[in-house]
């Protein structure tokens, strides 16, 4: 596993490693669905609106994309060093970069719902 | 100062790029951490289907339309199975990552990593009844 001298950058790499692990599956399965034309009931438009229209919602939507990202962006620079390739800061900084900015989108889009 | 030529350390060869192929434990961890692709793709998905609910119905359509495309059906196979890769690799690690001491024994891997299967199962099961998945059609 990734290790990082940074506790931050390790807690949020570990918390969205265990959020992927419990419920990206199942999500996965629901869109999964929907692609072949079985959306859910509750991927509605209205049904989807009240769920991010409440703080919990939000809540919930913004823990899972915001974590994800970071766990991704961390798990990517340290595969990328075992890959070989040697530009860890640019690595660094493009990863946690796009990790900041859909974290800052995903809470000026839900903050819109 | 010591002659450079005196001392010649000993250097293993290891090729920077592919070293991982060698081992299996190693190619394994490869696979976890290129997980990481799909697991910050899907995140970004997921992102982009907030931002067409907040656009509004036609938008929020569009996308679940979008989502029935073949590009993001083959995805979707793809980072389903990912997913569940890295579900059963993080919890594989779990009686390491935070061991479990009572008084002075430490609980069983196989009971944490156990627990945390039964925590999964009950959370997807939570999941697709809260979306609907069991209401039929």
């Amino acid at each position: 596993m990734a290790r990082s001298n940074k506790p931050l950058v390790w807690s949020l790499f570990a918390a969205g490693g265990t959020v992927a692990a419990f419920v990206l599956p199942a999500l996965v399965l629901i869109t999964l669905m929907a692609g072949y034309g079985h959306a859910p009931e509750a991927l509605n438009y209205e049904t989807m609106r009240a769920f991010a229209g409440g703080w919990l919602g939000k809540l919930v939507v913004f823990g899972v994309i915001s974590l994800c990202l970071w766990h991704a962006a961390h798990r990517l620079r340290t595969a990328l060093h075992g890959l070989g390739l040697r530009a860890d800061r640019a690595v660094a900084v493009a990863g946690y970069g796009i990790a900041a900015i859909g974290t800052l989108l995903s809470v000026y889009y839900l903050l819109r719902i | 100062m010591i002659e450079k030529s005196l001392i010649k350390p000993f250097v293993r060869e290891v090729p920077r790029t592919t070293w991982y192929l060698t081992r299996r434990r190693d190619r394994v961890h490869m696979a976890q951490e290129l997980s990481s692709v799909f697991i910050g793709g899907y995140a970004l998905l997921l992102l982009w289907g907030v931002k067409a609910l907040a656009a509004g119905p036609e938008a929020y359509q569009a996308f679940l339309t979008s989502l029935g495309s073949p590009l993001s059906l083959g995805l979707h196979w793809l980072v389903l199975t990912v997913t569940l890769f890295h579900t059963v690799s993080w919890f594989g690690v779990t009686p390491k990552a935070m061991p479990v001491q009572i008084g002075e024994e430490f609980l069983p891997g196989g009971i944490i990593v156990g627990g945390h299967y039964v925590i999964w199962i009950a959370i997807s099961l939570f999941i697709l009844f809260v979306a609907g998945v069991f209401n039929g059609g």
